[in-house]
């Protein structure tokens, strides 16, 4: 479902017949639990509004879910966690606010990996959401739940948070369309802080222009996120012609599903079809990504984490005396065991003695990648690769090694780790039925020609 | 390769401020142990005189007006979700 059918139906029927309708899906599909909560009342309540006339705006009426790390009225804002499990947001988010000012309507919140710590949503405390393809796969992670809500068509359009590739590789799973913006395009006022130098904001859609049309809303600087940059993100209605395209040879090797590079190979050939150049090309830092990644990300969310001490908000653990016991048990309560074990590297590898080892070697090791990406993009337009190295994988295949699931983020952590906008297009389906998603991606601030190539391809 | 020692693990736990049950010691030792072999392929690069890149924006003190900026919640509806709130204050356990 398209967000143009919806505003045409909204002016058949009414708001509240289209909102009712969504509500109605989301527990017709309770058994994938993709959903945490539902704010029916609230959204019901905005519905009426929006068929009254005291709400208008581009998106009145349609009806989206935010992943449960977005603070957002009408239901808690867990993160997937025991901590936060009753947390009552008291502001929203800015992508949220952004989204209502237009008069879409959020039904409901997300199911996630806790705290957005995983790549399959088996993560969250309140058990995993299954694909939307193959209920005995993952959706993916961490935004997992706002990819199988959106494939499922419960709702248009979904809103996540990809700090590795937490929503371009659930997109892939779930045959949807999914956008990393650049870092500092979106707000990030009001959402669960991760990995500050990493996180950014971004939908699901079921159609790149509906993607494109839901960045070029939460887009643009806030004073409440000091990270924000000033607002660059213009549509572009015509694709420039004659691309230079770099096929990144590192993502298509023989470790990489044969399918999945089949996938991308035919996509290729639409490209050159479509009169723009291909090229192999080689980002040898690539092989390093995961590594950095898993030093810089653990490191700054054990101390993005460490507001979580049962003190000002949250729960907090019962029948403890001292204050030192009070951090540890909420913390032990309120934490997943792979936020446990995130935080744990992070204290590691930022204590003294290790700092330079291990944090410091990762930060310069990500500038020898950025620089690999900035020698690429003087050349080529944009680059292009698998999202995954898979299609979803089997539910509990990967949770006894979290190596074997961090390999899952191959492909996405190294945009993440320069800021660079990337998108995942559903390319195909392979024999199984799953699908298979290709990931293009752009120099820094380029989000508008991603979306303008992707869309020219969609039409082919 | 780094090997964490049960005692390691809870040397991090203390800094991480976590009391971790017994029966998950030893699987966090095994994972994080795992994890640090794995991000020690770093060391086989040569960064001499490569800056480390902390941040992407390229956006440097980004300062705001020193002035209170009125968000519309009020003292009492942030004390509503405090765990346990005495004296229209926070309350916690003894300190010293």
């Amino acid at each position: 479902m398209t967000i143009s059918e919806v505003l045409i139906k909204i002016q058949d029927t009414s708001a509240r017949a289209v909102v009712e309708n969504s509500l109605k899906l989301a527990k017709e599909n309770e058994d994938y639990h993709a959903l945490l909560s539902l704010t029916e009342e609230r959204a019901l309540k905005r519905a009426d509004d929006v068929d009254s006339g005291k709400i208008s705006g581009k998106l009145a009426g349609v009806p989206f879910v935010v992943k449960d790390n977005f603070l957002a009225f009408g239901a808690p804002t867990t993160a997937a966690s025991k901590i936060l499990e009753n947390f009552d947001a008291p502001l929203q988010a800015t992508a949220v606010e952004k989204l209502e000012a237009e008069g879409a309507i959020c039904i409901g919140k997300a199911n996630l990996d806790a705290f957005a710590h995983g790549g399959s949503t088996e993560n969250s405390a309140y058990g995993p959401t299954s694909n939307a393809f193959d209920k005995t796969r993952v959706a993916g992670g961490s935004s997992g739940g706002s990819a199988v809500v959106t494939a499922l068509g419960v709702v248009p359009f979904a809103l996540g948070s990809d700090t590795g590739g937490s929503i371009r590789q659930p997109a892939s799973f779930n045959g949807v369309v999914g956008v990393k913006t650049s870092y500092g395009a979106v707000s990030r006022y009001g959402v669960v802080a991760m990995a500050s130098s990493t996180d950014v904001i971004g939908s699901f859609a079921t159609n790149v222009s509906d993607a494109e049309m839901i960045t070029d809303i939460i887009t643009g600087s806030d004073k409440n996120d000091m990270t924000t940059l000033s607002d660059f993100f213009v549509i572009q209605e015509n694709v420039k012609p004659n691309q230079k395209i770099g096929l990144v040879k590192d993502f298509m090797t023989d470790d990489v599903d044969a399918e999945v590079r089949d996938t991308v190979n035919k996509y290729v050939e639409k490209l050159k079809n479509a009169g723009h150049t291909v090229e192999e090309v080689n980002l040898p830092m690539a092989e390093y990504a995961l590594a950095i990644y898993y030093i810089i990300v653990p490191a700054e969310l054990s101390s993005n984490l460490a507001r979580y001490d049962g003190i000002r908000y949250g729960k907090r653990a019962e029948g403890v005396t001292t204050l030192s016991e009070l951090y540890g048990r909420t913390r032990d309560l309120g934490f997943v065991t792979e936020n446990k074990r995130r935080i744990m590297i992070g204290s590691y590898v930022l204590s003294s003695g290790f700092f330079d080892a291990y944090y410091l070697q990762a930060q310069k090791a990500r500038t020898l990648l950025i620089n690999e990406f900035n020698n690429l993009f003087e050349k080529y337009d944009l680059l292009i690769g698998p999202t995954a190295p898979t299609p979803a994988f089997k539910l509990g295949e990967n949770t006894a090694d979290p190596i074997k699931m961090y390999l899952n983020d191959i492909m996405t952590v190294p945009t993440s780790l320069a800021g660079l906008p990337a998108i995942s297009v559903p390319a195909g389906v392979n024999q199984a039925g799953l699908p298979i998603g290709v990931q293009l991606m752009g120099p820094m601030k380029s989000d508008a020609s991603v979306f303008a190539l992707a869309k020219s391809m969609e039409e082919k | 390769m780094t090997q964490i020692s049960r005692d390691d693990v809870l040397h991090l736990a203390q800094l991480s401020k976590l009391e971790l049950a017994d029966a998950e010691i030893d699987g966090l030792r095994i994972d994080i142990s795992n994890i640090l072999g794995y991000v020690e392929q770093l060391n086989k690069l040569d960064t001499t005189g490569i800056d480390p890149t902390y941040q992407v924006t390229g956006l440097s003190n980004v300062w705001r007006d020193d002035t209170v900026i009125d968000y519309g919640i009020s003292r009492q509806e942030l004390l509503a979700r405090s765990p346990e709130v005495a004296d229209f204050q926070v309350k916690v356990p003894k300190v010293l």
